[in-house]
């Protein structure tokens, strides 16, 4: 349905944007997932045609929308801090994409009133949008945008402006929502959780160009470099040089660690990440031969169902997860089993 | 409990006691004194010498003018504040100076461009006759509805600007993209979202430029004539010519309760109605022009904005370096060409000149004036501003006690001055040091509004810190307050000194044959005949013109980013 091809955009010199190309597919989710500042919203606001670009095009299902002016392309978009017009009541908000179909009184009404409904705010119709809560300009934006019926629907840091536990209720929320619309749509986020939990696919924007892109399942267990394994938090990174093959050793401070390549290809002296995975971390009462790793507790934080520990191995900090707790500054052996622990390229390779 | 309180109550009784007691004497005085004139059955001739015809037609003159005046200001001002909103582009900075300079600029200054410009002896006529050989000047703009017109426009296209720029380039642009994205051309978003978030700054805008409009005097007297009498000129001929100072003192009711009744009601429509909802970082708007549209927009207003304002300006130095042969009723030697004579003529003292005195004396009164209204505005301001901003109750009454000299124009502070104190009990008082006083209660507001902001704007917590860490009060306004406040207060003392060196109205009234202001001055050479008088007036209009020019500029390089002037 969409596609977007190799999109270019400089600003203020700097290279934002450096061919970024991907497809949305009908009644798809797609996440694209990246740190602050690093295009995801100039990239929507090239889909949605507020922004120009100097290369690249933007098509629906095959046509050319370059020429189109943004209200006529169909596309609806959910700004990050709402946009909201404060002049208008919470209906009047909702109605607008309506109105600006020219559909007679009734239909905007009833379809007003439908959309309200939708997210269990009909008794906040005639209220001015200014005296809403976070969450409730949250969704009031969801409402309007879906209102007018778009064929692509674009969400900017949707929950990106409320408090962590609103957050959560409300990204349930909207999951619903999204999924119960059959809307393709793009949502546009920097928190891995959010990412995970809405999207049928995740695309991972860095320094102006997709890096990797799979389900939530994928990237988490085969991230395509060290950076992104960072970037999504999944555990701990050593660096590292690769010594020897088959078995895939790698060199580190933390001495020699057997690694899983899982799929990807390395020689001899190439520079490297390995994944830690805290909860893969097996602490040992007896050596048992493995490449076992010895650490002093430096903290320990009680995690509900297990405990967090900041332990210093060879000069690292690593966090592990444990059953059970430790006194600080003692002394501890663990070790990953090599097929847990993944061999990351540093770099991100293009 | 109870001592602190009481000791509170006192502090707050000395902040307001001496601005009260100035507002009080210097103020609601006067304005007691028309009103007893105005209604006093015992005032001879009682109300016979007084007809409706003679209140209402002047009213009626003074609306229509200033509704005419502000909707061609707005015509100007509205695409220049959304030049100034929107594009960045190569002398925007310095245009946007030259806009700003004509509102700081005196009536008199701005009458005598005009008069260079499109008088009898000014650029125009004077060009048209050289190229056509005519022998009468063509064109009689001058004392013409026409010329007071341009005149508010060239003055008030800066209110316009300033305002309805500063509200529009912080409009949240994803307001409007927000619509398009939901289906609404552009032109629809700008009619369904960017005009209704605007509307309370450009009514605001139009209110301040109507108040402007309507209690303008310099301008419609000089540039005007007899038959173009507004409520303020008429004011002032009644009873400074006619003597009818019962008439005068009437007019200047009524001029009192439009003038008080349009500032309640720019107040109350000007506020930012939604909040910060609709507010973006300032200057986040701008960018370059894209398409040849846009280019040519910005073309065409900057070619419009310096002609209409760089122009009368230019033209009026221009004009006082230049003599001509076409001089009549001048005797003595002709010269052509580029002249300083009437620069050193301002030292000199003539036989037959208007004054007693060298017209350099003008210039020293008006210096030695203005210091005084500054010193005095600046005390009076900084002790207002300070209680205004204490949370007490009682500033809901006070703050209009304190804001009311706003309503009321110059011209009547004049009228009252003249009445209340050409008494028997003030006569042991040097009249011309009425002069400060009265520019300084006209300066008082512009004062006030620069400061108070500037105050509301300091954290108490900043306050608070200052003290945990062991600073006692005094202590606190030293290295907390003053700092912060030394800007706005420079801001503020400039403005005093230029209001109070362009001010007329007021002068026009107090000010002795022996003891001119350069503005009084001015009036007096323009309105004779003779080139030597017409230069003089004009040599002077520059000086003060370069000196507003520096005190606007002044004004920009100290105040603080994001303030608003007014």
């Amino acid at each position: 349905m969409l596609e977007v091809r190799d999109i270019h955009k400089t600003y203020e010199g700097q290279i934002l944007l450096d061919g970024v190309s991907f497809g949305v597919r009908s009644g798809e989710i797609v996440c694209l997932l990246g740190e602050s500042g690093s295009g995801k919203s100039t990239l929507l606001r090239i889909i949605a045609g507020l922004e120009p670009c100097e290369a690249g095009k933007v098509y629906w299902n095959g046509t050319d929308m370059s020429v189109i002016p943004p209200h006529k392309r169909g596309f609806g978009l959910m700004f990050q801090d709402y946009a909201l017009f404060p002049h208008r009541t919470v209906a009047e908000n909702v109605a607008f994409g309506l109105r600006m179909q020219n559909l007679p009184k009734e239909d905007i009404e009833a379809k007003t009133l439908e959309a309200l409904r939708a997210i269990r705010m009909e008794a906040f119709a005639d209220r001015p949008v200014t005296e809403l809560s976070g969450g409730e300009q949250q969704r009031v934006a969801l409402a309007r945008a879906l209102a007018p019926n778009p064929r692509l629907l674009m969400l900017d840091e949707p929950l990106g402006a409320l408090d962590h536990s609103l957050r959560l209720q409300l990204m349930e929320e909207l999951r619903e929502v999204l999924h119960a619309s059959h809307k393709p749509a793009i949502y546009v986020t920097h928190d891995r959780e959010e990412a995970f939990a809405v999207a049928d696919r995740l695309l991972i924007l860095h320094q102006g160009v997709i890096v990797q892109e799979g389900t939530a399942k994928e990237l988490y267990e085969q991230p395509a470099n060290a950076w992104i394994a960072g970037f999504l938090g999944l555990g701990n990174l050593v660096p590292g040089v690769v010594n020897a093959l088959e078995p895939l050793s790698v060199q580190t401070a933390l001495g020699n660690l057997q690694a899983n390549a899982h799929g990807q290809r390395f020689t001899i002296g190439d520079p490297c990440s390995l994944l830690l995975r805290p909860k893969d971390a097996m602490i040992e009462s007896v050596s048992n031969g493995l490449d076992t790793l010895h650490g002093v507790v430096q903290d320990c934080v009680f995690m509900g169902d297990y405990y967090k520990l900041e332990v210093e191995a060879g000069g690292q900090k690593l966090s592990i997860y444990s059953g059970d707790p430790f006194p600080l500054g003692v002394g501890l052996g663990f070790h990953f089993l090599p097929e847990k622990v993944l061999c990351l390229p540093s770099q991100s390779q293009k | 409990m109870k001592l602190p309180g009481n000791k509170r109550v006192l502090r707050a009784g000395l902040l307001w006691l001496l601005p009260a007691a100035f507002l009080l004497v210097f103020f609601y005085q006067p304005l007691l004194a028309i009103l007893r004139l105005a209604f006093s059955p015992a005032f001879e001739g009682g109300w016979q010498g007084i007809s409706t015809v003679q209140v209402l037609k002047p009213l009626g003159f003074t609306l229509w003018q200033a509704a005419l005046s502000t909707l061609l200001t707005l015509l100007v001002g509205l695409p220049a504040a959304y030049l100034f909103s929107h594009f960045d582009f190569k002398g925007r900075e310095a245009l946007r100076l030259l806009s700003l300079l004509p509102f700081i600029l005196p009536t008199v200054v701005v009458a005598a461009c005009f008069n260079t410009l499109l008088g009898p002896r000014g650029w125009l006529n004077l060009g048209l006759m050289a190229l056509l050989n005519l022998p009468e000047p063509p064109i009689h703009m001058l004392q013409s509805l026409p010329a007071i017109l341009l005149a508010h426009v060239f003055y008030n296209t800066a209110i316009i600007i300033r305002l309805v720029s500063s509200a529009w380039s912080r409009l949240d642009q994803k307001l409007v993209h927000a619509a398009q994205m939901l289906g609404a051309s552009p032109w629809r978003a700008f009619r369904e979202v960017t005009l209704p978030l605007l509307l309370p700054s450009i009514t605001g805008a139009s209110l301040l430029v109507f108040l402007f409009d309507f209690t303008s005097f310099g301008v419609v007297l000089m540039l005007g004539g007899p038959q173009f009498a507004t409520l303020e000129v008429e004011i002032y001929t009644q009873a400074l010519y006619m003597l009818n100072l019962r008439l005068a003192a009437v007019l200047s009711l009524v001029q009192l309760a439009c003038t008080l009744l349009v500032a309640w009601l720019q107040s109350r429509l000007s506020q930012l109605r939604y909040g910060k909802a609709a507010l973006s970082a300032e200057r986040a708007n701008l960018r370059p022009p894209r398409s040849t549209a846009e280019k040519a927009f910005i073309g065409v207003m900057v070619v419009l904005l310096v002609l209409l304002i760089l122009t009368p300006l230019l033209s009026l130095i221009t004009r006082s370096f230049v003599t001509l042969e076409a001089a009549r009723g001048e005797r003595g030697q002709i010269q052509t060409g580029f002249t300083l004579r009437y620069y050193q003529e301002l030292f000199q003292n003539r036989t037959g000149s208007l004054f007693y005195v060298p017209p350099i004396t003008a210039v020293r009164n008006s210096l030695i004036y203005a210091m005084l209204t500054v010193l005095i505005a600046t005390i009076l301001g900084l002790l207002g501003a300070y209680a205004l901003n204490q949370p007490w109750k009682a500033n809901r009454i006070l703050e209009p006690f304190f804001m009311l000299p706003l309503g009321a124009s110059a011209v009547t502070l004049g009228l009252g001055f003249l009445v209340a104190f050409r008494q028997p009990a003030w006569s042991g008082m040097p009249f011309p040091l009425l002069i400060p006083i009265a520019h300084a209660l006209v300066a008082l507001p512009m004062v006030i509004r620069t400061l108070l902001p500037a105050l509301r704007s300091i954290p108490g917590s900043l306050r608070q810190a200052a003290s945990t860490l062991g600073a006692d009060e005094q202590r606190v306004f030293r290295e907390v307050d003053l700092p912060l406040l030394l800007r706005p207060l420079l801001v503020s003392m400039v403005f005093a000194f230029t209001i109070s060196l362009g001010e007329f109205g007021a002068s026009s009234f107090l000010s002795s044959a022996q003891t001119p202001t350069i503005p009084v001055a001015i009036y007096r050479y323009i309105s004779q005949p003779g080139a030597l008088n017409y230069g003089q007036a004009l040599a002077m209009s520059s000086l003060l013109l370069v000196v507003c020019a520096a005190g606007i500029f002044l004004i920009e390089k100290i105040r603080l980013p994001g303030e608003e002037l007014y």
